[in-house]
C-alpha cells in the first residue's frame, strides 16, 4: 500500500505537486456533486413533471401501451441476445455471473430505482416488477433454446420472428392509439432515434457498397452523395428539412415534425454509416473474395455472403458509436423543429409558475444528463465488450 | 473427338457481363435521375403554387434586424448579414479549434499519467463529456452557467481586476484600437521564429551540433515582439465596468463565451482519447529506446513519441476540426450570431428558405473543403513512406 502510494502518488517532487492540485480539484467536484444531488438540489421540479419528461403529453390512458412496449423489448432483448452455449473451463460462478451482470447493468438498475422513486407510485413498482419478471423470463427462454433440443431444431428465422411478436405487436398498437405528434419527452427521442437507426441501415450499407463498386456511375453517385451529406452540418439539415421539406414532396402529403426530423437523421446517418462500413469492407482480406471466385460464386453472392457479413462485424463498435451520437443528437429536433423532446420540456418545465425564476435549470439539465449519460454510457460499455467477445482484430 | 460440352460461339447478351454492368449502370442513373427530377418537379410545383422567389435576389433586401456590437444596422443588405455571420462562424471555429488541440492533447497525455489522480480525474473528464449531448452542455452552459451563475453587471466578478465576469459577457484586457497591428506583429514574429528554428535544424543536420530550434525561436520571437512595442508603442487597456455595461479590453460576448467554452471542452473530450490512441499507437520499442538514451521523461514525450503520435492523430484531429466547424451551427440555438443564425433570422424575415438554407450549406461545404485539402496535403507530407 505504501509502494503503491510512493508509486502511483508520489514519484517525484513533480508528481506530487500534481496530486495534491488533483486531488484538491477531484475533491471539490465531488463534494459539490454530493452537496447539489443531496442537500441543495429541489428535486420537486422533477417528480412533478416525471410524466412531462419522459413520455410528454402522451394520453394518460395509454400509458399502459407504452409500460407494456417496455417491457416487452426487455424480454426481447433478454431472450434473443447473447448466451452462447459456453465452454465448460470458462463457465463462471454464480456469484462472478452476478457480478458482471451488475457492473454491465449496474447503471440501468439505479437509474431505474431513482425513477420509481422520483415517480413514487405503486403503478411504477408494478412496471419494474414486470420488467424484472420479463428479463428473467427471457433469460429462461434463452436458456432452453441453447440447451434443449426441440426448441434448438427451430430454424433461427422464426425463432427471432416469433420472439419479435410482442413487442412488435404492442409498438403497433402505441402507434395506432396516439398521434406521434402528441408524443413527446424522453420517448420521442428514443423513437426518433430507433426508426432513424433501422431506415438508416440498409441504405448505409447500400451507400457503402456504391462507394467501393467498380462501376464508375455507381460509385460517383455514392461519393457525391456521402460527401456532400458529411460536409453539412446536422443542425442546418433539420432547420433546411423545418421550412422546405413541403416544397420537395407532393403538396398533398402534409409532414409532422417527427416525419421531418426522421428524414433528416436517416438521410444523415447513412452517409456516415456508410463510410464505417466501407471501412469494414476494406478490413477484408483480398483471399476472401477470390475464394469465393474459386467457389463460383457470383458477385452478389460473394458480397452478401462473403464480405458484407465479416465486414459489418469488423465495425461493430464503431458502428454502436454512431448510433450513440444519433441518439444524443436528437436533442436537436426540439431546437431545430421545435419538437418536445426532453431537452426542451426540461426548459419548459422550468417556466412553469411554481418553479419560475428561482434557477430550477441545474435540477431539469441535471436530469435529462443523467438520462443520456447513462443511455450512451451503457450502450459504449457494452459495444465494447462484445469488440472483445467477436475477437475483432484478434482474429 | 468431340467436345465435352457445346460452348456457344456468342456469349447471348443477357449473359454478357459487361453488357450486364452497363444496363445495371444505367437503371441506377435513371432511379437516381428520375429521383432529382421528381423532387425538382414538386419543388417547381409548390413554388408556382405559392409563388415564392427562387433566385438569389433576396441577398439585396434590407435585412431588417440588427446584431450587437457592430455597424450592422436594419438597413444593411441581407448579403453583408451573411458576411457577418460567415466571419463570426470562423473566428469561433478557429479559436475553439486552436484552445480544444491544445487542451485535448494535455487531457489525452493526462489519461496516460503515470499519477493515479491525474489518469483519473482525465479519465473521468472524457468519460462524462463524451456522453453528453453537445446541445445539452451547451443550454446547461447558456442558461445555468452564463445567464444564471454569472453575477449582474453591478455586482460582477473581477478576478485580479483584469477581467470583468458578468452576464452581460465576459469582459479581457486587449490592445484596443491596435488588434490588427498587434496581430501582425505576432504572425510576423512568429513567421520569423519558425524560419530561424528551421534554420537552426538545417545548421544542425549539417554540422552535428545540437539545433535548439525553441531556443533561438523563442529568443528571435521576443526580441522581435519588444522592438515593435517600443517602437510602435501600441496601448492595451484593462475593461472596467461603466454605466451598466464594460469599457476598455475586449469584450466576448455570453453566446460567443457559452457557445466557445461549450465546444471546446465537447471537442477537446474526443481529441483526448484520439491522442492517447496515437500515443499508445507509437510502436514500443521507440519509448524503450528514448530510454536506453537515456532521454528524461519530458525530452522522451517532446522529441520521439509526441511527434510519431502526432503524425498518425493528424486526420482524426483534422475531422474534430471540421465537426467543431459544424457544430457551431448550433450558435443558432442561443441566438449567437453566426452563419446559421442569419440564415435562420432571414428566413424568419421572409427571405425564401430553400436558396437561403441552400446558400449557407455551400459555405460550410466550401469551408470544410478547403480545411480538408489542407489537412491532407499536411497529412501526404507528414505520413510514413513505406515501401
Amino acid at each position: 500500500m505504501k509502494l503503491w502510494i510512493r508509486r502511483n502518488l508520489f514519484r517525484t517532487w513533480w508528481d506530487g505537486v500534481l496530486t495534491v492540485v488533483f486531488g484538491a480539484l477531484a475533491a471539490w467536484v465531488i463534494w459539490s456533486l454530493a452537496e447539489f444531488v443531496f442537500v441543495t438540489g429541489r428535486w420537486s421540479i422533477i417528480e412533478v413533471n416525471l410524466k412531462l419528461l419522459l413520455v410528454g403529453q402522451f394520453p394518460e390512458e395509454s400509458l399502459w401501451l407504452i409500460d407494456g412496449s417496455v417491457i416487452a423489448i426487455a424480454f426481447w432483448l433478454a431472450a434473443a441476445l447473447g448466451g452462447k452455449p459456453q465452454a465448460a473451463e470458462d463457465r463462471q460462478s454464480w456469484g462472478a455471473r452476478l457480478g458482471d451482470t451488475l457492473q454491465r447493468f449496474g447503471l440501468l438498475v439505479a437509474l431505474g430505482v431513482l425513477l420509481i422513486v422520483l415517480a413514487g407510485t405503486e403503478a411504477s413498482l408494478g412496471i419494474a416488477a414486470g420488467l424484472v419478471g420479463a428479463i428473467v423470463v427471457g433469460r429462461a427462454v434463452n436458456a432452453a433454446r441453447n440447451r434443449w433440443a426441440p426448441i434448438q431444431r427451430i430454424p433461427a428465422i422464426i425463432w427471432h420472428l416469433a420472439l419479435l411478436i410482442a413487442p412488435v405487436a404492442l409498438i403497433s398498437l402505441t402507434l395506432m392509439q396516439s398521434d406521434v405528434q402528441l408524443w413527446g419527452g424522453f420517448l420521442i427521442n428514443f423513437y426518433i432515434a430507433i426508426i432513424s437507426i433501422v431506415l438508416c441501415f440498409p441504405l448505409g450499407v447500400l451507400l457503402a457498397l456504391g462507394r467501393k463498386s467498380t462501376l464508375p456511375i455507381v460509385r460517383l453517385i455514392s461519393t457525391t452523395y456521402i460527401e456532400l451529406i458529411r460536409g453539412a452540418p446536422l443542425f442546418v439539415l433539420l432547420l433546411l428539412a423545418g421550412v422546405a421539406l413541403e416544397f420537395f414532396i407532393p403538396s398533398e402529403v402534409a409532414p409532422g415534425s417527427v416525419f421531418r426530423a426522421v428524414t433528416v437523421f436517416t438521410l444523415f446517418t447513412a452517409a456516415y454509416l456508410a463510410e464505417i462500413v466501407r471501412g469494414g469492407l476494406q478490413s477484408i482480406p483480398k483471399g476472401q473474395i477470390e475464394a469465393g471466385k474459386a467457389l463460383g460464386l457470383s458477385t452478389v453472392k460473394i458480397t452478401f455472403l462473403i464480405t458484407l457479413p465479416q465486414a459489418l462485424r469488423n465495425v461493430i463498435p464503431a458502428q454502436i458509436g454512431q448510433f450513440i451520437s444519433l441518439f444524443k443528437d436528437t436533442t436537436l429536433a426540439g431546437a431545430a423543429l421545435s419538437i418536445v423532446e426532453v431537452l426542451k420540456v426540461s426548459e419548459a418545465i422550468t417556466k412553469q409558475d411554481d418553479f419560475l425564476g428561482q434557477g430550477y435549470i441545474y435540477e431539469a439539465l441535471a436530469f435529462v444528463s443523467l438520462l443520456f449519460w447513462v443511455g450512451s454510457y451503457v450502450m459504449s460499455r457494452e459495444s465494447q465488450r462484445l469488440e472483445k467477445r467477436l475477437g475483432v482484430g484478434q482474429r | 473427338m468431340s467436345p465435352l460440352v457445346r460452348v456457344p460461339a456468342k456469349t447471348p447478351l443477357w449473359r454478357d457481363v459487361r453488357v450486364l454492368k452497363w444496363v445495371f449502370q444505367l437503371a441506377v442513373l435513371g432511379l437516381f435521375l428520375g429521383i432529382i427530377a421528381w423532387l425538382y418537379n414538386n419543388y417547381q410545383v409548390n413554388i408556382a403554387k405559392s409563388k415564392i422567389p427562387t433566385g438569389l435576389e433576396f441577398l439585396d433586401n434590407p435585412a431588417s434586424f440588427t446584431m450587437p456590437g457592430n455597424d450592422f444596422n436594419q438597413s444593411s443588405p441581407v448579403w453583408s448579414a451573411f458576411v457577418q455571420g460567415f466571419y463570426n462562424t470562423l473566428r469561433i471555429s478557429i479559436v475553439g479549434t486552436i484552445l480544444a488541440i491544445s487542451l485535448g492533447t494535455l487531457v489525452g497525455m493526462a489519461r496516460l499519467s503515470k499519477n493515479f489522480l491525474v489518469r483519473m480525474v482525465a479519465g473521468a473528464y472524457v468519460e462524462v463529456i463524451r456522453n453528453l449531448p453537445l446541445l445539452v452542455l451547451l443550454t446547461f452552459m447558456n442558461l445555468a452557467v452564463v445567464l444564471q451563475t454569472f453575477p449582474r453587471i453591478e455586482d460582477a466578478w473581477k478576478p485580479l481586476d483584469l477581467f470583468v465576469v458578468s452576464n452581460r459577457g465576459i469582459a479581457i484586457p486587449w490592445f484596443e484600437g491596435s488588434g490588427t497591428i498587434l496581430l501582425s506583429v505576432l504572425a510576423g514574429a512568429l513567421l520569423l521564429a519558425v524560419v530561424i528554428a528551421w534554420i537552426r535544424g538545417k545548421y544542425s543536420d549539417r554540422t552535428g551540433k545540437p539545433a535548439r530550434g525553441l531556443l533561438y525561436g523563442a529568443v528571435a520571437f521576443i526580441v522581435v515582439t519588444l522592438g515593435a512595442w517600443l517602437t510602435l508603442g501600441y496601448q492595451w487597456t484593462l475593461p472596467f465596468v461603466e454605466d451598466r455595461g464594460t469599457l476598455g479590453g475586449l469584450r466576448l460576448d455570453p453566446s460567443f463565451f457559452a457557445l466557445l467554452v461549450t465546444l471546446v471542452i465537447y471537442t477537446s473530450s474526443h481529441i483526448a482519447e484520439i491522442v492517447r490512441g496515437s500515443i499508445l499507437a507509437v510502436p514500443k520499442g521507440q519509448g524503450e529506446a528514448a530510454d536506453a538514451l537515456a532521454l528524461s521523461g519530458p525530452k522522451k514525450m517532446r522529441l520521439v513519441i509526441l511527434p510519431q503520435a502526432f503524425r498518425i492523430a493528424l486526420p482524426a484531429i483534422g475531422n474534430q476540426s471540421l465537426n467543431l466547424l459544424k457544430n457551431s451551427s448550433l450558435g443558432a440555438a442561443i441566438s449567437y450570431f453566426e452563419l446559421t443564425q442569419i440564415a435562420q433570422i432571414t428566413v424568419g424575415n421572409g427571405s425564401p428558405a430553400v436558396p437561403a438554407f441552400t446558400l449557407t450549406l455551400l459555405v460550410y461545404l466550401s469551408i470544410s473543403l478547403a480545411t480538408s485539402i489542407v489537412i491532407n496535403v499536411f497529412n501526404r507530407r507528414l505520413a510514413l513512406v513505406e515501401r
